[in-house]
């Protein structure tokens, strides 16, 4: 009986998909829901649930702070796609290259600070923009006779570190996407392209180009989405979750801040619900813009 | 030469990244469980003690060697953990609050505690039998900060009065006797003084945390909140209060530190170099100073506050640890045995004056000459006047302040947006102020 329904070709592909269902729905659908309804109540861990209607979203209207972590993300996640998009793939156009001497080399030095602790990082970093005069960036400005910066109670300075961080950490695996991307371009376009004469600049922008569109598509979702919900970095580099005027606070530290730290789990479940909103209407729109959704050409 | 350059970058591109990952595999163990308890027999009770300092599992170890040896019936042996202060109260919360996963004891930072008091169901147990052969002896105002309707929920180490600690070196430097600085006017003279002789700051302009803000108040008998434990951070004694430092920033007597308050890593480095001449904290500062600033041995004197005017108090009870029972552990009533023996008793306060170098809060010990003067002591050696001396001077006029309810959100946004607003940015004081009780109040609603 057993063995009967295991070989049905009927059941076989619900059997195979069923782990995946499983987990969408404990992991991601069940949360969801979960988080939706609290939303709409005033709940704290070990105390009773109350029902209280959209008060946390016109609450979050107002909320000065939140207007502030909304920013904060939406700046770094921009300053991610600017940055870590065009170099990952111009690095991964030269490493590419036949000319290109010690590729393995550069591939793991790009790639080795992925596997590095954030923590540990963020914490190097912070201690790198440190305020005080022998911290590693003042000594080196000191060279050229300029005195200490406060790096990490600025705005500018602070978003600046921490997208220094981030393409430190973040451009060897970006990288390897492109190349992988690369990889599945066909050497004959380039070939045909040499016959007719063209520039490497040429190649580049028409066949490259072009052909790593579902490359740059793919890493910029996934850019969108690591932007938006970045926290441990900047945890680290502001040593918790409290930022001079919250110049470091994210979308993501805001509702750490109201969960966690002040057990407000309905308000947080609020934060959590408008983030998810946000993220959706930029990558939905990114896709639809990119013709992700129209069907591929036969 | 373009060769060379790209080389040099890309080695020490290497070496950054190796090195990078080589911390990442170490930095796991940040968070550390160690069994105290060592005298303890097989039948021992094991139980769990989360926190954040360091020194305090060093005090309950030595607790722990005593009670045991003098409870051979009720032996514990204690699994001690500390964390980073941030992610030791979150992880606590939520274990304490779920009723999952909590330990049987825990330290709570005084302005931590109202969270775990909200609500009809306090996770915590009521300590009140514990405490009840205690009740004469130690200060009342620090019992009741960890209380909720006649219930006591955690016990202090110390009653942390805040005192001046001056750099005498820096001071002689400057021609100014800090035995002569009485009010607020004195310190601002010493102040200028200091900055013109030697060119460091007398003092600390904190952006990231309450210190000051709290004795300035207690000085003129007020308070963060009113009496229904409303916010009031606009009101004239708070304006008064920053509207001085303000002054004192622009004269150069005090400045913004690194770090942004004298307990930070990056402050004290600053006080071992000898940059600032003075700090204005709780008496609990002395076990920075003996533990982590080495450099300044012999130097420092402790002496009453500065006050605006003679005659005002000259000293408020600032932050604090209670140490609180949970209600899920496995034996509560020997952990509301052994807490209370650990921090109330004559054999606690006086380890924790040894030990920790804190004011305990049974103040029998204070008047011990034996325990407070002893000049092994660590804490006697390293400081040029005792800090007992000063601390009997002003025992009657030690305030304190409100932990309440909106005391979190309070500290958070004056700690994170006005106080870096008004020393960093200019802002004007009232302004500033205003601002906060805005969004205090917002965020409160």
């Amino acid at each position: 009986m057993i063995k009967k329904f295991v070989y049905s070709q009927k059941v076989a592909p619900y059997v195979f998909v069923l782990p995946f269902i499983l987990i969408f729905l404990i992991f991601w659908f069940f949360p969801l829901v979960n988080s939706f309804v609290m939303s709409f109540q005033d709940r704290m861990l070990g105390q009773d649930p109350k029902w209280i209607g959209e008060a946390n979203y016109s609450k979050l209207l107002t909320d000065k702070v939140f207007l502030t972590a909304i920013k904060n993300s939406v700046v770094y996640m921009l300053g991610t796609l600017v940055l870590l998009i065009p170099l990952p793939m111009l690095f991964a156009v030269m490493i590419n290259s036949k000319l290109m001497m010690g590729r393995e080399f550069f591939k793991s030095s790009f790639f080795l600070p992925a596997l590095t602790s954030v923590a540990v990082a963020g914490t190097i970093f912070r201690l790198t923009f440190g305020e005080m005069e022998g911290s590693l960036m003042n000594s080196f400005l000191g060279l050229f006779g300029i005195d200490p910066i406060k790096f990490l109670k600025d705005g500018n300075w602070s978003m600046a570190a921490l997208l220094i961080l981030a393409c430190w950490r973040w451009t060897g695996v970006n990288m390897l996407y492109y190349l992988s991307g690369l990889k599945s371009i066909d050497n004959e376009y380039y070939e045909a392209a040499s016959i007719d004469g063209a520039s490497a600049w040429q190649k580049f922008r028409t066949i490259t180009m072009p052909l790593l569109k579902p490359t740059t598509v793919y890493v910029t979702t996934i850019s969108v989405y690591a932007g938006l919900a970045m926290f441990t970095e900047s945890l680290m580099m502001f040593n918790g979750n409290n930022s001079p005027k919250n110049i470091g606070l994210t979308i993501v530290g805001y509702l750490y801040r109201q969960g966690i730290e002040q057990n407000k789990l309905g308000y947080a479940a609020a934060v959590g619900i408008v983030l998810l909103v946000i993220a959706m209407v930029i990558n939905l729109t990114q896709l639809k813009f990119s013709g992700m959704f129209k069907k591929e050409e036969d | 030469m373009k060769k060379r350059s790209a080389l040099i970058s890309i080695v020490t591109l290497l070496i950054m990244s190796l090195f990078f990952t080589a911390c990442g595999n170490a930095s796991d163990s940040k968070t550390e469980t160690q069994q105290l308890g060592a005298n303890a027999g097989e039948n021992a009770t094991e139980l769990s003690f989360w926190t954040f300092v360091d020194l305090h599992g060093k005090h309950l170890d030595k607790m722990l060697g005593l009670w045991n040896e003098q409870n051979p019936d009720k032996q514990i042996k204690l699994n001690v953990t500390v964390m980073p202060y941030d992610d030791m109260h979150n992880k606590l919360l939520l274990a304490v609050t779920s009723g999952k996963g909590a330990p049987d004891i825990a330290d709570i930072e005084l302005g931590q505690f109202p969270k775990f008091l909200e609500g009809d169901n306090v996770p915590l147990e009521s300590l009140n039998d514990v405490f009840a052969p205690y009740k004469d002896v130690v200060v009342p105002s620090r019992v009741e900060i960890y209380s909720k309707a006649d219930q006591v929920y955690g016990f202090d180490y110390h009653v942390g009065a805040t005192l001046a600690f001056y750099n005498t070196e820096i001071l002689e430097q400057a021609g100014v006797d800090y035995k002569t600085i009485k009010t607020w006017e004195d310190y601002k003279q010493a102040g200028i003084k200091v900055y013109e002789k030697t060119g460091k700051y007398l003092g600390t302009a904190d952006t990231s945390a309450t210190w000051q803000a709290s004795l300035l108040l207690a000085q003129q008998n007020a308070d963060f909140t009113d009496e229904n434990g409303n916010p009031k951070v606009n009101s004239p004694e708070m304006i008064k209060a920053y509207e001085m430092l303000v002054d004192l920033q622009k004269n150069n007597v005090i400045h913004t530190i690194p770090g942004g308050q004298p307990d930070t890593e990056e402050a004290k480095g600053e006080y071992n170099k000898g940059n600032y001449a003075s700090a204005l904290m709780p008496e609990w500062y002395m076990s920075r100073f003996v533990n982590e600033m080495k450099d300044l041995n012999g130097k420092y004197a402790i002496a009453p506050l500065p006050v605006f005017e003679e005659g005002n108090p000259r000293s408020v009870g600032l932050g604090g640890t209670g140490t609180v029972v949970t209600k899920s552990g496995k034996d509560v009533q020997l952990a509301k045995e052994f807490v209370a023996f650990a921090k109330l008793s004559k054999e606690a306060t006086t380890e924790i004056w040894n030990t920790l170098g804190f004011d305990p809060i049974n103040m029998e010990v204070w008047k011990d000459d034996a325990v407070t003067k002893n000049p092994d002591n660590e804490y006697v050696q390293y400081f040029k006047t005792n800090a007992f001396d000063t601390l009997n001077e002003i025992k009657d006029e030690i305030r304190a302040i409100k932990s309440v309810k909106a005391s979190p959100t309070i500290g958070n946004i004056l700690n994170t947006v006005t106080l870096n607003a008004i020393f960093e940015d200019g802002q004007d004081v009232k302004e500033a102020l205003d601002e906060a009780q805005a969004a205090i109040e917002q965020e409160l609603k």
